[in-house]
């Protein structure tokens, strides 16, 4: 596996500006100065690896991981996929970090403020770390929608917010995954963030009847794609392509 | 039409919202009893190698309030400049320093903290020493996408005089933006590194 070039330079025209008025908060917390393109030292080739050893067997079952006196309130959902690298190769060892609101829309959080209840069941984070075909599962319930303060009607669409690491810092990235028929994904100043349409579709997890748990839990797939590495031609071997 | 290069896109990024910290570090806001600890506090033990620092800082928006949502990461190498990844291929890390760490902005002050150790020098690309440096990556609400800098060090003049990346900063008054300065806290090395989104003293952010 080729896993020594530096990695293809970001698209910027695929991920959000950092200045979108829209989204109001970004108003104050966008740089306006160009960034500085550096391109790849070993400070941004290498990165931090989590062990499976670290992750606990309820790390990726959302319904059972913060559970008191019985299951969360919601629709049982399995979300499924995997995480590539641009070249399409898998990326074993990723460590993915979910979180997400319960099925009424509120976080557990002391600074949410919707009135929606909060679940005693349900806590709203898990974890896991891809296999070595670049693989994930976990076990969740279908986050609602929520409102918030923005413009005075605005509302986020049901979504589970992602953290990964690949085997790079130049790779971290935090994204979010939306649901397949939503029409709110398209009406959410956040979503519309980003400039493309194709880009937006690339986050909304497909419904997937074939992985299904009958009677039990519906499944949905959703790939995460992280920066590909260039094959180092001539110097080495070219491989992959 | 010509062949196609058959390249996937990079998943878009999303803002990492107002609760990030649900998920990277949950103790951190009260959801406990789902795993023990949350990752990237500790970077440090015992044997690790090298000079005790403590790191501190505040992210400033636009209007100069700290921020208090933020989420800040930081990756750097060991005592000799290795990085403690299967990615490194110069030698062997110290098995005792993880390299990465990661801290929110305090909920009141909005001050994040690492105890760590004062990294090595790591060679550019082209063989040259950059300057000692931590790397920086930072979330938050209204960030649409993670933002990489860099933090060097005040006390490492000479170096940083020959860093080959702090030499590709076109406007030179823009390099004190990633300069920590180092004065003493209780006998401990401590130094100070703000970071500013916007405004007069905006940080130089890489696209890496
Ligand atoms: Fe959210």
């Amino acid at each position: 596996m080729s896993d020594e070039g530096s990695f293809y330079q970001r698209d910027r025209s695929w991920h959000p500006p950092a200045f979108t008025p829209q989204y109001k908060t970004s108003i104050l917390r966008s740089p306006q100065y160009p960034l500085l393109s550096l391109g790849n030292t070993a400070s941004e080739m290498t990165g931090p690896v989590f062990g499976h050893d670290e992750i606990g067997p309820l790390d990726n079952d959302l319904i059972r991981n913060f559970a008191k006196t019985g299951d969360p309130i919601g629709q049982r959902i399995i979300v499924y996929g995997r995480v590539l690298d641009e070249n399409a190769r898998p990326v074993p060892g990723a460590l993915l970090e979910f979180w997400q609101a319960n099925a009424g829309g509120r976080y557990r959080h002391k600074k949410e403020t919707y009135l929606a209840p909060i679940d005693p069941n349900f806590g709203g984070c898990g974890r896991t770390i891809t296999d070595g075909e670049g693989r994930y599962w976990f076990r969740t319930i279908k986050p609602g929608a929520y409102p918030w303060p923005n413009g005075v009607n605005d509302w986020r669409p049901a979504h589970i917010h992602f953290s990964v690491f690949g085997h790079a810092f130049a790779q971290r990235l935090i994204t979010q995954m939306y649901f397949d028929g939503d029409p709110m994904i398209w009406q959410c100043p956040i979503v519309q963030t980003i400039p493309d349409k194709a880009a937006i579709e690339q986050l909304v997890a497909a419904l997937d009847r074939s992985v299904t748990l009958p009677m039990d839990a519906l499944a949905h797939k959703f790939d995460i794609v992280l920066r590909g590495r260039r094959s180092t031609l001539f110097e080495n071997r070219m491989e992959g392509n | 039409m010509v062949q196609s290069l058959r390249r996937l896109k990079e998943s878009p990024s999303q803002t990492a919202g107002p609760y990030v910290h649900i998920g990277a570090t949950p103790n951190w806001v009260e959801i406990t009893g789902v795993w023990k600890e949350d990752l990237g506090l500790v970077l440090v033990g015992p044997e690790t190698k090298g000079e005790r620092i403590i790191l501190k800082g505040r992210v400033f928006d636009g209007s100069g309030i700290p921020l208090k949502d933020a989420l800040v990461e930081i990756w750097q190498a060991d005592s000799d400049g290795l990085y403690n990844s299967p990615q490194e291929k110069r030698g062997k890390a110290d098995p005792h320093f993880t390299g990465w760490g990661r801290q929110p902005t305090d909920g009141t002050t909005g001050e994040y903290r690492f105890e760590t150790i004062k990294p090595g020098r790591v060679p550019y690309p082209d063989g040259r020493l950059m300057a000692p440096h931590i790397t920086f990556w930072i979330v938050a609400r209204g960030i649409n996408i993670g933002l990489h800098t860099r933090m060097y060090f005040g006390d490492e003049e000479a170096a940083n005089a020959e860093c080959p990346v702090l030499a590709r900063i076109e406007h030179k008054v823009r390099v004190p933006t990633l300069i920590a300065s180092r004065p003493e806290e209780n006998g401990m090395p401590t130094y100070t590194f703000d970071i500013h989104l916007q405004g007069e003293k905006e940080t130089v952010f890489f696209d890496i």
